[in-house]
């Protein structure tokens, strides 16, 4: 496209701005437009889980109901509690938005189709997730509310939190491919890296489920029981783009996952037709997409105190462990810093896979036993309190 | 000084970064002082991008407006009444200007035979230059190299754990009161 | 590294603010607007709000945020360390695993002191 334009007569500086922007308009456009579509097959999704239908009146299978909503959202009326911060309340959910939509710019879609690769995505893609707390703590604080402002601060405990365990299983893939670009961790996975570090995989979609404050780590939402979170007070579009920011960031976990371990565009005959990639990435993402709506719609809620507890007593020393670890495994096994084939991959892989079935076992038996003492514990706990209650 | 892109987008940065910086100080809202914060900190990040430095950029994001200044929003609620803090002008901002003073001098001091010993002579001269060198491409790699050499920084690396560690210590004894274990008595090994 | 990759993160951070503006500038014009005053007042669990909204918080919330701090800290420490990693002998795991250690130190200090269990 650059030479298109330098044909027609443009500076080269001028012609790569002009490209660059209108990547950026496709990339953006496409981020939201996908919206529309992915909250209709969640929703679908859902229903099945839960064995309903999900949305069906509105077009054929339902598939004019975003559009319905989208509708019916913009014609709501704007309001605005009293007491609140005027500015910082109709920035936070723009900033919300933002924060998720900058994820897209280092997501290569297909072998040349990328927005920008840069040499530091990875710690790119945990920068840009600060700018989702600072929107959390933005909504709260502005809405005038002391339900959002709980709410707010307990939110970005948990975000906080699950942080650390997220940015550990990222770095799984940095070692193993030597780059933090996106594009190289792509190229360098011959053998998914789902099948050589499956631990990691768990850990990055259980943080990852949390970051994005959906079941089972939702208390702080809770639709079913309280109203709502440190977005209490929002309606209209406000609401909408918070609501657009959840699934954007909740479908962005899912393309993420595609590409950091489940080899991205990488298919059969996706280095010579790009569109092609374009379509592996996408169908891997939803697959991904698909076991986290799976888990939310399956297991129940967690209290705060079960969530922090899990984060800070479980799952970043599982985290540092893990990645420990996969280090010292893929230091002893020789030729590991030279992979450029499936067959080098094949060796390396077959042991991690090993290596993490066994942790897999360990930490399964942890947690029973964990589980197990748990539920004796209250046990114990109600009979006590039972035989206080008869002998009054 | 040629006006090219890279110094537009400098100016932009510096402005964001020092207006911010002024905004911290003079707005009397706590709450706005951090997001103020936060856009300064964001501005400086912009300007490690613009020297080549993007891990510095990313890591000036990740640890300043992801941790810190969360961490500074959160010590502001655990002031009693917020909002009815007044900032009070006291007799002590004379001398707050001078500390201030003296310690922009002695930075000031610090950074000119700096600048010399590194040749560089016209700081903006530099910086807006046609074609700077470019920075090696497996930088990060040798900074990842050197934080672990013996020969190198794998004494002060490891002296930042030790750090950090008693940093959060330091803290929790600090914070949390003696004697305020909320597991009750016999079950407090096990979790 | 150019600086060309930026351009498109710079132009891309500009118009990912115009993309959610846009609805809700679409829906300032479009939606209907009758603002009255008692429609505005918060409401918190049935009854008028009562004293300042933003009360104390409890000095836990403040340790969390500490102590994630401090990982975020080791976190980056971490990042150069695992893209160097194939370059490195195991030496380098060996520091990263004391440098760790040192860190789990204090997490398991704050653990015993009770300060990660919510209450």
């Amino acid at each position: 496209m650059t030479e298109l334009l330098q044909d027609i007569g443009l500076s080269h500086g001028l012609a790569v701005f002009i490209a660059k922007a209108v990547g950026v308009m496709v990339v953006g456009a496409f981020g939201l437009l996908w919206t529309l579509l992915g909250i209709w097959i969640e929703r679908k999704a859902a229903g099945r889980f839960q064995d309903r239908l999900g949305p069906n009146r509105v077009g054929p299978f339902g598939l004019i109901q975003s559009i319905a909503d989208t509708v019916k959202i913009l014609l709501k009326e704007d309001l605005m509690p009293q007491g609140a911060d005027r500015w910082v309340f109709n920035l936070a959910p723009i900033v919300s938005v933002v924060s998720v939509m900058l994820i897209w710019a280092v997501v290569p879609f297909s072998g040349s189709w990328i927005g920008s690769d840069l040499n530091i995505g990875v710690l790119y893609l945990v920068a840009v997730g600060a700018f989702g707390t600072v929107a959390v703590l933005m909504a709260g604080w502005s809405s005038n509310n002391k339900y959002a402002l709980l709410s707010a601060f307990r939110s970005v405990a948990q975000l906080v939190s699950y942080e650390v365990p997220m940015v550990l299983a990222l770095l799984v893939p940095v070692l193993l491919s030597g780059s933090m670009s996106t594009q190289t961790i792509v190229e360098q996975q011959h053998i998914m890296y789902l099948l050589a570090v499956p631990l990691t995989v768990l850990i990055f979609l259980t943080s990852g489920q949390a970051e994005t404050g959906r079941g089972p780590f939702d208390l702080l939402e809770a639709e079913s029981e309280i109203v709502s979170g440190f977005h209490i007070e929002y309606s209209g579009m406000k609401f909408g783009m918070f609501y657009v920011a959840e699934f954007l960031h909740a479908f962005t976990i899912g393309v993420l996952t595609a590409i950091l371990f489940m080899g991205g565009w990488r298919g059969p005959f996706a280095e010579d037709v790009p569109l092609l990639g374009f379509i592996y990435l996408m169908i891997k993402s939803m697959v991904a997409y698909m076991v986290l709506i799976w888990v939310r719609m399956t297991l129940p809620r967690l209290r705060i105190d079960q969530l922090l507890d899990f984060n800070w007593k479980f799952l970043v020393p599982l985290s540092l462990v893990n990645l420990l670890v996969v280090a010292f495994v893929w230091k002893i096994l020789p030729d590991t810093d030279q992979i450029n084939s499936f067959g080098d991959a094949l060796v390396p892989t077959l042991v991690l896979l090993v290596v993490n079935i066994a942790l897999i076992a360990g930490v399964g038996a942890i947690l029973r036993e964990r589980g197990r003492r748990e539920r004796q514990r209250v046990e114990a706990r109600l009979t006590a309190a039972e035989s206080a209650a008869a002998g009054d | 000084m040629d006006i090219t892109v890279e110094s537009i987008v400098f100016l932009i940065f510096g402005v964001l970064t020092l207006g911010s910086a002024l905004l911290v100080v003079t707005t009397r809202n706590l709450f706005h002082g951090a997001l103020y914060l936060m856009a300064s900190l964001f501005g400086v990040a912009g300007l490690f991008v613009l020297l080549a430095a993007p891990f510095l950029a990313g890591v000036q994001v990740v640890v300043y407006i992801g941790a810190i200044a969360i961490l500074i929003i959160f010590a502001i609620m655990l002031t009693p009444q917020v909002t009815a803090m007044r900032s009070v002008r006291t007799a002590q901002w004379p001398v707050a200007v001078a500390v201030a003073v003296i310690f922009f001098a002695l930075l000031v001091s610090v950074v000119t035979p700096l600048m010399d010993e590194l040749g560089v002579d016209d700081f903006a001269a530099d910086f807006t230059q046609e074609n700077p060198p470019d920075v090696p491409a497996d930088s990060l790699v040798r900074l990842g190299e050197q934080l672990v050499d013996p020969q190198q920084f794998m004494l002060p690396f490891e002296v930042a754990s030790v750090l950090l560690m008693a940093a959060l210590i330091g803290a929790v004894l600090l914070v949390w009161p003696e004697g305020t274990r909320s597991t009750p008595p016999g079950e407090a090994g096990d979790d | 590294m150019s600086l060309n990759e930026w351009i498109f993160i710079g132009l891309f951070f500009a118009l990912s603010w115009i993309l959610p503006a846009t609805p809700i500038v679409l829906g300032k014009i479009l939606a209907p607007r009758r603002p009255n005053p008692v429609k505005h007042q918060v409401y918190e669990c049935g009854v008028e709000t009562f004293g300042d909204t933003r009360v104390q918080f409890r000095a836990q919330y403040y340790i969390f945020a500490l102590v994630f701090v401090l990982f975020d800290v080791e976190l980056v420490f971490l990042f150069p360390w695992a893209l160097a990693y194939n370059q490195l002998g195991l030496f380098a795991l060996f520091e990263m695993t004391v440098f760790i250690f040192l860190l789990v130190v204090a997490l398991v200090y704050t653990w015993r002191k009770g300060a990660l269990t919510w209450a």
